[in-house]
């Protein structure tokens, strides 16, 4: 049997291709970087050459500044070194992907973060069949399952119409980048204004600039009258909840859109009026079937509970294990406490 | 349970105590009587008895969920409530149903009776059509304290809204030994007559905490000092020739203090004292562990009843001679009570708590410097026309505390909490230095604002060296001042010492790890306050 871990190795910088002589996310600068998606600890500043996919750069370039950047379409194979790469699309969010990696027929894939069900914007996730798979499990415990988008929306939209008919402004606070976007594509525009803070709709500029397809915002501006679009819906950063910002809209209910609102405590921790399970990472069925059809033997678990998800994939037949990356680390604490990023 | 659960869902959106009332008050307004009176019995601690075990449930329901038990019990310290774990663990419900919260419980009352193949399989079948909220609920009828946001308090203001009665009376009626099993709604809650029950006790008056000095209370001779003692506030109950003891928690411990029972010779009948049950040495109150072994029994070993005898120390009294004497002023109270425990032989179980006399602020500061001397945590001040009002009122009582003792700890475990704290680590063990080694003496969960627990929670993580299940050993680095009441020696303890309240007072991020006190440290303290 061929040697597996050459494709791919581990290093302190991040996953490594030596083929390629490149890497995948890196969290230290350097030379070339890979970049799945564009959320902060993902594609970091500091690297003198960006490979993304075309879907992916102007939100890292929005976000990173004056950078090198290549791009690919999704599916289009490049060949770096003696590694063939390729995008694939990961469903997380709008450009973001997973990335295939082979080496002298050895095929290693990095999935970035991902879902496996159509969220109605972002590329839906495609998978790919691989020797190894690299995969996150931010929510890898069985008690994370989500309800249908349909079902979710419906709870959504019930909860703004009833806020406007009793005269209160909605407050939704979601990830300016990804989270938000999806909200928009689920919520019924109908129903009232749709307002947005400057970091969602700069976000939201970007991707219309694309051709994504998002219902007309009103960005809060200072210059704005809360006044004169009785029963919004905003949508904010979450830090923005509570804030002095979110006093200018008078009388509101607040919410939160986030897969940590599965759980009652961090729900109750957060002391907003709802909690929406809305994810933009796999639940536990969501990972087990994308594992599955990568048909993948060698996993690694990285970004969640990568212990217990790698012992239960052991369980299971595969040869899993634990990949420390620095993916998450931060994230994960704004996650449980916040539910800021999922 | 759909109205239940739906009850359920509109107090756990809600942070506004207000709109909690109003949804419990509409639901004592419209819910059937049974599951009206079920509801009160949960929100004051009144369970249906266990028939199957926390054990069997978890087992059940990995194999139902398709996973193996193992995954389960790593699922639910991150979720931080078992009965979640579980409800949100089970596949979706093949049907649905909806039967009344009453049939659910009277459902699980009757699992005692069959063996435990027909419990399991009535479990599953319950699991199997109820909806993940209806299950949560269920879950939480077996599992422990029924505790989802609604306090007693909060329920029994909202029974005085959908009864238009008032607050004070509503909780008088909710006092004592009733049980779902032995009366109705009707009978409980809006009969002319409260029914006669000699055990029920009136409801406690409860002191705030005084902020700054006594000063701001006015004139020193409104108001009488007490010792605030350490023990357990109890209420001892003579009626129609029988004693009940009540603790402050509304726990009926008669059976765990026999030594009560021979005042019905001495004392006449109809008479409620209200005081705080000790330990008693003879001359002074036993440190509160001595009694914390008395608290775990039900029963009381010979030996156990001769080492720690407890004692009331009576200070006030609520009904003499079949009367409630709570409208009365204190100084009254204390003067009928003086008068009826003055006849008491010197060894009867009760005595009157000793008022001490002052007559300037500075001097009662004195005086409560000394507190620790004779076994109190500081003093009670209470105003001498005061009424014995129900609940923790503002105004005619205070309590008056030591400033606690403190040391300075390093962390060496963490945890994870539970409920609203779970995946955070907010339980902590702490040690002092034994030389070069590291000795635990404490652990405490609590002081800490949210944000210095997602701080710490952070670093946690980043800096695990071990874990052992939920437990993570950490690298000794953080020192935090704990603050305690007290400090007794304990054979039990690695440190042989062991501390009464312990909390984090402060994160001493300024300290470094080597200035964290030592155990000679911890010792002397012993020594001085054991």
């Amino acid at each position: 049997m061929r040697m597996a871990q050459n494709v791919l190795t581990f290093t302190d910088r991040g996953i490594y291709c030596p083929a390629g002589d490149f890497y995948i996310d890196p969290w230290r600068p350097v030379d070339r970087a890979l970049i799945t998606h564009g959320h902060a600890d993902h594609a970091r500043p500091g690297h003198r050459r960006y490979l993304c996919t075309d879907a992916c750069a102007p939100v890292m370039r929005h976000r990173l500044g004056t950078i090198i950047v290549e791009t690919v379409k999704f599916g289009e194979v490049r060949k770096i070194g003696d590694a063939s790469v390729s995008f694939h699309p990961a469903g997380h969010l709008p450009g973001s992907a997973q990335i295939r990696v082979e080496v002298a027929g050895e095929v290693w894939v990095v999935s970035g973060d991902y879902k496996v069900v159509p969220d109605g914007i972002s590329e839906p996730f495609a998978p790919v069949t691989c020797h190894s798979f690299i995969t996150e499990c931010t929510f890898g415990l069985p008690v994370f399952k989500w309800d249908n988008q349909k079902t979710v929306a419906n709870d959504l939209n019930t909860w703004w119409a009833q806020n406007a008919a009793d005269g209160k402004a909605s407050i939704l606070g979601a990830y300016s980048l990804g989270k938000a976007q999806r909200l928009l594509a689920m919520v019924d525009p109908e129903i009232g204004p749709i307002l947005t803070h400057g970091a969602v709709e700069n976000t939201n500029e970007a991707l219309r600039h694309q051709g994504y397809s998002l219902p007309d915002t009103i960005h809060v501006t200072t210059a704005l009258n809360a006044k004169d679009y009785p029963g919004a819906l905003v949508i904010a950063p979450p830090s923005a909840l509570g804030s002095h910002w979110a006093r200018r809209f008078g009388p509101s209910s607040t919410a939160f859109a986030s897969g940590w609102m599965r759980l009652r405590g961090v729900r109750r921790r957060r002391a907003a009026d709802r909690g929406f399970v809305i994810s933009d990472h796999a639940d536990w069925d969501g990972l087990m079937s994308a594992i599955r059809n990568t048909g993948a033997e060698n996993i690694y678990a990285t970004h969640g509970y990568t212990d217990i998800f790698a012992r239960w994939l052991n369980t299971q037949g595969y040869n899993a294990q634990v990949l420390k990356t620095e993916f998450g680390t931060e994230e994960d604490d704004i996650e449980a406490s916040t539910g800021e990023t999922a | 349970m759909k109205a239940f659960a739906a009850l359920f869902t509109t107090i756990d959106q809600t942070t506004k105590t207000s709109l909690k009332t109003k949804a419990l008050a509409s639901f004592f307004q419209t819910a059937d009587e049974s599951d009206k009176l079920w509801t009160i019995a949960l929100f004051s601690g009144r369970r249906p008895k266990r028939a199957v075990t926390t054990t069997q449930l978890r087992e059940w329901a990995a194999e139902v969920g398709g996973i193996p038990l193992w995954l389960l019990e790593e699922s639910y310290p991150i979720v931080g409530d078992l009965a979640e774990t579980i409800a949100l663990t089970l596949p979706p419900p093949s049907r649905n149903s909806d039967l009344s919260l009453t049939h659910w419980i009277t459902e699980l009352k009757s699992l005692a009776t069959v063996d435990i193949d027909q419990r399991k399989a009535r479990i599953l079948d319950a699991w199997d059509q109820l909806d993940p909220t209806e299950r949560f609920l269920f879950n939480k009828l077996i599992t422990g304290g029924f505790r989802i946001g609604v306090s007693q308090k909060l329920m029994t203001r909202a029974l005085a809204q959908a009864t238009g009665q008032d607050v004070s009376s509503v909780a008088h009626r909710l006092m004592g030994a009733w049980t779902p099993e032995n009366t109705t709604y009707h009978a409980l809650i809006e009969a002319e007559d409260v029914e006669a029950d000699d055990s029920r006790p009136y409801p406690f008056y409860l002191a705030y905490q005084i902020e700054d000095g006594p000063e701001a209370l006015g004139a020193p001779e409104d108001w009488q000092a007490e010792w605030k003692w350490d023990g357990i506030r109890g209420q001892l109950i003579l009626r129609n020739g029988a004693h009940h003891v009540w603790s402050r928690g509304e726990e009926l411990m008669t059976d765990r203090f026999p030594e009560f029972a021979r005042l019905t010779d001495f004392l006449p009948d109809g008479i409620v004292l209200d005081g705080e049950i000790v330990a008693w040495d003879g001359t002074q109150p036993f440190p509160f562990n001595t009694l914390q072994a008395r608290i775990g029994r039900k029963t009381v070993p010979k030996k156990l009843l001769k080492d720690a005898p407890v004692i009331l120390l009576a200070y006030d009294l609520l009904e003499h001679e079949g009367q409630d004497l709570r409208d009365l002023p204190l100084q009254e109270r204390r003067a009928r009570m003086d008068a009826v425990l003055h006849e008491l032989p010197e060894d009867a179980p009760v005595k009157a708590a000793p008022p001490l006399p002052f007559d300037t602020w500075d001097a009662l500061t004195q005086t409560r410097a000394t507190a620790r001397d004779h076994r109190a945590e500081g003093l009670m001040l209470k105003r001498k026309d005061s009424p014995y009002l129900s609940g923790r009122k503002k105004g005619d009582w205070w309590k008056w505390k030591l400033d606690p003792l403190t040391v300075d700890a390093v962390m060496i475990y963490a945890q994870q909490g539970h409920g609203r704290r779970a995946n955070l680590f907010t339980d902590f063990t702490f040690a002092v230095w034994d030389g070069n080694d590291l000795v635990p003496f404490t652990k405490a969960y609590s002081g800490l604002t949210d944000e210095e627990f997602r701080q710490i929670t952070a670093w946690v993580r980043k800096n695990t060296q071990q874990r052992f299940g939920p437990v993570r050993q950490v690298t000794p680095h953080h020192v935090f001042e704990i603050a305690f009441e007290g400090i007794h020696a304990s054979p039990r303890h690695k440190s042989g010492i062991a501390l009464r309240f312990p909390r984090m007072s402060r994160w001493r991020q300024d300290k470094p790890l080597q200035e964290a006190n030592t155990l000679d440290d911890l010792k002397e303290l012993l020594e001085i306050y054991g």
